[in-house]
């Protein structure tokens, strides 16, 4: 039996809402992935639950054109975002994303949303949402706003979110330009249920011969107190042609903007190594995505 | 707190009582006697709780009871032919020597189930992939492998 005092299960999102403003102890469920294993291990006690799981208003996906922004629901699980064939061409990286996180079981029941507010380091969705440039809309009872995601991560677990006030009601997702692709590398020492050492998301868009990168963008997981972006290297990128020196560049440049440490998980040495290796074999993929290739 | 719950459970429709702090483990287990939902590690990594939920294999020792209102669960117990025959998945672990301990056995069936309904056939490296929700301390998995090729291999 879990030590949960008192659960909610609202109907719709405005019901929602109006319990988190008269339960600001309240902590929001929606798959449960986190949250009851934080319960299983009496991290959390006693605890009062607003459930959000498969709140109607908060799931799927929704994308009309390429000229308009796609908006992934919260409440979207990673088994649905990575069965979608538009996430599949137009946000490659972050449909690789979806397939790595824990095993197929977990898959069905674990979101993206959740995955987004935990604000875990090794979130494997953070990445991938960095690159595309998502805005993440927080909303309370009477008021909006919207975040970029790269404004949204603040330390090891901690987020601009106001915990138990705002809700995360939807991601969305620029429209991408033409000639551009994306691709994700998660490392982790065994091949499933593996939480990541380092993950790299990277995201390009070609010029119209494909031999110049006009758009770079980078971001990790794991290689810093907060999954990051690298945005000086990213500058330094653009104008320049899709060469292995350009690869080679980047993998060694990019280690001035990262901060890695030592965890039981991996050495700092290591994450190093991962991060010169993995931004440049993320970057190859980026480029094949985007119809061009790395000449040697 | 008590809380009253309607679901369809290997094919009954049942009405009762769950406690709210309840996981779907519990209920099934303890007040429907379906023991072969296994509890392993209650923390979603062994998947020796596995069911089908809708028809897609979660893991009901994260799953919390009364998020079940009104959907279809299905157990080992429930996928037995009309004339008590084996399904074809458990007649392939049979045949396969795939069992050993047994513990994990329920879980893995049910994936297996949920793969062949999807109607798609699997290259072995992709059977791999489907199945790495589910820990086996006694078989090394091949012939488990093996069994779950037999019925959506290549
Ligand atoms: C066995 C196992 C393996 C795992 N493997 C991975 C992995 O490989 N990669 C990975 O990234 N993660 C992994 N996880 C962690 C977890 O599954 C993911 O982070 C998942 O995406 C969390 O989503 P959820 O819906 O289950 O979250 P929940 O547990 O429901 O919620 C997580 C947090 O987000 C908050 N929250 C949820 N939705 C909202 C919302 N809409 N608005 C505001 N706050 C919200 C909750 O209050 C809570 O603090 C694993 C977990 C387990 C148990
Ligand atoms: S008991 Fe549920 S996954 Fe191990
Ligand atoms: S047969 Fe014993 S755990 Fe798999």
């Amino acid at each position: 039996m879990y030590d949960i005092k008192e659960i909610y299960q609202p109907s719709n999102l405005s019901e929602t809402l109006n319990l988190m403003a008269s339960n600001q102890d309240g902590i929001v469920i929606s798959g449960g992935t986190d949250v009851l294993i934080r319960l299983r291990e009496r991290k959390l006690k006693e605890c009062k639950l607003i459930s959000i799981h498969k709140l109607k208003e908060l799931q799927g996906i929704s994308y009309k054109d390429s000229l308009n922004d796609m908006i992934i629901y919260p409440g979207t699980c990673f088994e649905e975002i990575h069965s979608n064939t538009m996430v599949e061409k137009n946000c490659h990286c972050l449909w690789q994303a979806a397939n790595e996180v824990g095993s197929p079981q977990i898959r069905t029941v674990a979101t993206i949303g959740g995955n987004v507010c935990n604000g875990a380091v090794s979130a494997d969705s953070a990445p991938s949402l960095l690159v595309l440039n998502a805005e993440l809309e927080l909303t309370m009872a009477h008021s909006k706003r919207s975040v970029p995601i790269r404004e949204f991560f603040t330390g090891p677990g901690k987020t601009v979110l106001e915990k138990g006030k705002e809700l995360l009601t939807a991601i969305k997702i620029p429209a991408v330009p033409e000639g551009s692709g994306s691709y994700y590398i998660k490392f982790g020492a065994r091949n499933a249920l593996e939480i990541s050492t380092l993950g790299c998301a990277v995201f390009v868009t070609l010029n119209e011969s494909k031999d110049v990168f006009e758009d770079f963008r980078i971001a990790f997981g794991v290689a810093a107190p907060t999954p990051i972006r690298c945005t000086q290297i990213e500058e330094r990128v653009k104008g320049l042609p899709l060469t292995r020196e350009t690869l080679k560049f980047i993998g060694n440049e990019v280690l001035k903007e990262v901060n890695p440490r030592d965890s039981w998980r991996a050495s700092k040495q290591l994450r190093i190594q991962l991060i010169r290796e993995l931004s440049q074999r993320a970057a190859e993929g980026a480029v094949r995505n985007a119809g061009g290739a790395i000449i040697d | 707190m008590i809380k009253v719950i309607h679901m369809k459970v290997n094919g009954k429709q049942v009405e009762l009582g769950v406690d709210d702090r309840e996981c779907l483990t519990d209920t099934l287990r303890n007040r429907l006697g379906l023991t072969s939902v296994k509890k392993g590690c209650e923390a979603g990594e062994c998947g020796a709780c596995t069911v089908l939920i809708d028809g897609k294999a979660t893991n009901s020792c994260i799953y919390l009871s009364m998020w079940a209102e009104g959907r279809e669960i299905v157990t080992v117990e429930g996928i037995k032919g009309e004339n008590e025959n084996l399904h074809p998945v458990q007649q392939a672990f049979v045949d396969e020597a795939a069992i050993q301990c047994g513990f994990c056995t329920p879980g893995l069936i049910l994936t297996a189930v949920e793969i062949v309904g999807s109607g798609k056939k699997y290259t072995r490296d992709e059977l791999r992939k489907l199945i790495s929700g589910h820990l086996c301390r006694c078989t090394g998995y091949e012939n488990i492998l093996n069994a779950v090729e037999k019925v959506a291999g290549l």
